[in-house]
């Protein structure tokens, strides 16, 4: 029926069955990045792929999802007051060049290496950055949490300090979430940055979150819904551009939006219940485990590649499966802490109305 | 976390849901048109992206007051803190 459509710009047939699995993830995948301005990407591309959509089109429908639901996102948690859009306008520019350079590099390696010289590089790229910056993520809101103090405001980081320090005359820019002026010569990298990983991995927010809370010295709360706006910059351009070459299955896109939409103004709405370091709990969590996900996948591109002994189609297959499912569990671990966290501070209000009615 | 002072918008939740369906019916009842149509690329590019904004506006509208009916809001202090 769809052949001749289907022939030129590869969209699938959709049946009940991936309607369905599109919508749930895009709720979770919504409600994790409500909370924490990303998230959700790294199991929708896949989750598409597995469908039998080609990695392209998966990519670009995920962006073209991306952007609406931030937009949704921002404009809700701005209400909350918890939004830079300055901040998230001049990051979201860098980081589509960013996006423009991650693609041309995706593209060269896909040229020289093939398939699984691509698929090797972005693992890696997910393996080293998660570690990195996942672990310092986590082992932050750990000890915030051990030391009892996480009410407090956080304190701004030697490197923030640095940074908020540095006056480079014609550069200088003041933006709200940091109190502070800080030369654009800080924010472009970071920016672009947020954008290449967000090209390579999908998911700009584990880079554009942390950099803005450590490197700028931005409030949790206001990094991650700041990383909204900047999703929503980038996720336009780039789905702009993947539109270009036919390659967004809109069906697909607003389909995971059906779903992300009502889980994004959940998740928004749960950082009005929440401490400050629980945006990073969660955060931390997501990357660790979605780092495992993706290391287990690394030897059978190398196996591909020929660069270790070949690994048996049975184990190579299952091993895939035990990655999809880890990365599944990582968006379902977040889901489950920020509706946890959700609850609990839901608990604490009633409790502390009821209080004040019998006072 | 529900208001019981405030009014729930019954009224643009039921307006903005049949808009919101009737676009998700109409997504998944001309999957022809739209697969030969918007994935032809160049200016055809402006389709997804328009469809995505009329989406996000309805179907945002209506999962905002969908949760508010349901008496899910956001905390009374700002922050949470």
């Amino acid at each position: 029926m769809h052949d001749a459509a289907q022939t030129v710009s590869n969209f699938i047939d959709l049946n009940t069955m991936n309607i369905t699995y599109l919508f749930l993830v895009g709720f979770v995948g919504g409600l994790v990045s409500g909370f924490i301005g990303s998230g959700g990407a790294f199991v929708l591309t896949p989750a598409m792929m597995s469908m039998g959509v080609p990695g392209l089109v998966a990519v670009a429908s995920n962006m073209c999802h991306k952007f609406p639901k931030a937009l949704i996102g921002s404009i809700k948690r701005a209400k909350y007051g918890q939004v830079d859009v300055k901040l998230g306008i001049v990051l979201g520019i860098s980081a589509e060049a960013g996006v423009l350079y991650g693609a041309h590099i995706q593209e060269s390696i896909k040229r020289i290496y093939g398939d699984a010289g691509s698929n090797l590089y972005v693992s890696t790229a997910f393996v080293v950055i998660l570690a990195v910056v996942g672990g310092i993520v986590l082992k932050d809101a750990i000890s915030s949490y051990r030391s009892g103090n996480t009410s407090g405001e956080e304190k701004v980081t030697p490197l923030a300090r640095w940074v908020q320090s540095i006056n480079i005359p014609g550069t200088m820019v003041y933006f709200k979430s940091i109190n502070a002026k800080v030369s654009v010569l800080f924010t472009i990298p970071l920016g672009f940055a947020t954008g290449m990983l967000a090209a390579t991995i999908a998911v700009g927010g584990f880079v554009g979150v942390p950099s803005m809370i450590y490197v700028l010295g931005a409030p949790s709360l206001m990094a991650s819904a700041t990383e909204l706006v900047i999703a929503f910059v980038m996720g336009m351009g780039g789905a702009f551009k993947y539109a270009m070459h036919g390659l967004v299955d809109i069906r697909l896109a607003m389909i995971i939006l059906g779903g992300s939409l009502f889980g994004i103004q959940l998740g928004a709405m749960g950082t009005t219940y929440v401490k400050p370091f629980m945006i990073k709990m969660v955060m931390g969590s997501i990357m660790v485990t979605v780092l495992f996900s993706r290391a287990l996948m690394v030897p059978v591109y190398m196996s591909q590649l020929g660069m270790i002994t070949k690994i048996t189609e049975e184990t190579a297959k299952l091993m895939k499966t035990v990655s999809f499912g880890i990365m599944i569990f990582a968006l379902a671990l977040g889901a489950a802490i920020v509706l946890g966290a959700m609850w609990q501070g839901k608990k604490a209000e009633q409790k502390s109305l009821a209080e004040l009615a019998h006072s | 976390m529900a208001s019981n002072t405030k009014k729930k918008p019954f009224g643009r939740l039921f307006i903005m849901g049949a808009c919101t369906l009737a676009l998700f019916v109409g997504l998944l009842t001309q999957q022809d048109f739209i697969n030969a149509n918007f994935g032809k690329g160049g200016y055809y590019a402006f389709l997804p992206i328009i469809t995505a904004f009329v989406f996000s506006y309805f179907h945002g509208a209506f999962t905002s007051d969908f949760w508010t009916v349901l008496g899910i809001e956001a905390a009374k202090k700002k922050g949470g803190k």
